[in-house]
């Protein structure tokens, strides 16, 4: 069978689940489209299990942060390595409690993936098997590729600050500037009565 | 016993005058000991970036660091001497003490590369720590990104000398402790 473009792909979709899948994106390199939360685990199964799509490998799942529009993106790369083709769908879910099911059951490259967003989003995969942090330490606060991340200020007594050794440099020219504005009108101002004298 | 004088004619640095120097019992066992030391300074493998592979190649023939006696070990209990190698995070920082805690007296470090002395290219990063020093005494950066093999072992040499300086009496060796002034990074208002 051969490789379906991402039209084809967002319609054979589009036709089975109807409203839970969005238009398809305006064209670029990936077009995507967007699956409603709550039916994400039916249609990654037929994504997988459907012979002319046949997603055989989870590529990538990441995520982006949009404060302004209140939603957090999860985005998934679906391949198939026996048609050669290749889909991005997204996840809107609220940015105040991001929730969504978990792939795991589907393709177990899911796991780490939604560990790490969870890592750094804070997104919370529902049915996930351990969802624990993957790069942070376990008693890391915060999740820092949200927009609105704010350091602890260091971590278990680890400052988090160093001295700018080019700061008394900094600082030594500022001296030396200084000064400098303040003397030149005095400067200049008994310099002229002499030339007019 | 020796007089204060004498002990610090004893150990002025001078290669090639120190043994007409010695005058004392305790300066000869010193100066055997300190030989001893120097001449088999075994390092603890600690990569943890791209200058894990420059650590490596300074082991390896080319640069060879075995011929000053440096020998990789792969624990702490058998180092006397801890190449911090590459950019070191928050996570890794607690076993980095750790490490450093189990290593034997007397014990060395080399803070190597930009991101081991002050966490380099990612000092604004939220999970690298701002230099090795902020957790564990340093005694000798050597800067480089990655430094090459030729400035590591400049940097081993000098872990050499400090240690040909060291005296028995004096039990502890003088470490600096880690120091913060919590003044920061940013540049102060103009």
């Amino acid at each position: 069978m051969p490789a379906l473009t991402a039209e084809q792909i967002h319609q054979r979709v589009a036709a089975k689940f109807g409203e839970a899948i969005s238009a398809l994106s305006p064209p670029r390199k990936d077009p995507y489209f967007t699956i409603a939360g709550p039916r994400l685990v039916e249609v990654a199964r037929f994504l997988r299990e459907d012979p002319e799509l046949r997603f055989d490998f989870l590529q990538d799942v990441t995520a982006t942060d949009h404060p302004k529009e209140g939603v957090i993106k999860v985005v998934y790369h679906f391949y198939s390595y026996q048609h050669r083709h290749l889909a991005v769908a997204k996840v809107h879910l609220d940015r105040a409690k991001p929730e969504v099911d978990s792939l795991d059951g589907v393709w177990k490259a899911a796991n780490w993936m939604e560990r790490e967003i969870y890592d750094l989003f804070g997104v919370i995969f529902r049915g996930h098997p351990d969802m624990r942090r993957v790069l942070l330490p376990d008693d890391w606060v915060g999740h820092p590729l949200r927009k609105d991340y704010v350091e602890a200020g260091g971590y278990r007594g680890i400052s988090n600050v160093r001295d700018n050794p080019l700061d008394q440099y900094l600082s030594l020219d500022r001296a030396v500037k200084a000064p400098a504005p303040a003397p030149v009108p005095s400067a200049v101002k008994p310099a002229e009565p002499p030339k007019g004298a | 016993m020796a007089t204060s004088t004498d002990e610090r004619k004893g150990y002025q640095h001078d290669p090639g005058a120190s043994t007409a120097l010695v005058t004392t019992s305790t300066g000869v066992l010193d100066q055997l000991i300190n030989w001893s030391r120097r001449s088999s300074l075994f390092y603890l493998l600690f990569g943890l970036a791209c200058c894990g592979i420059e650590l490596m190649q300074t082991g390896g023939p080319r640069a060879d660091l075995d011929r000053f006696g440096a020998v990789p070990r792969a624990t702490p209990r058998q180092s006397d001497l801890m190449v911090v190698a590459g950019t070191l995070t928050y996570k890794m920082a607690i076993r980095c003490k750790l490490l450093y805690e189990q290593m034997a007296d007397p014990k060395y470090v080399i803070s190597m590369g930009s991101c081991a002395n002050c966490g380099g290219l990612f000092q604004l990063s939220y999970s690298v720590v701002k230099g090795v020093d902020k957790i564990i005494p340093v005694d000798v950066y050597v800067p480089g990104c990655p430094p090459r093999p030729e400035a590591l072992t400049e940097g081993f040499l000098r872990v050499q000398e400090l240690v040909k300086r060291e005296k028995l009496k004096q039990k502890q060796r003088p470490s600096r402790a880690p120091t913060d002034t919590g003044a920061g990074y940013a540049v102060p208002e103009a």
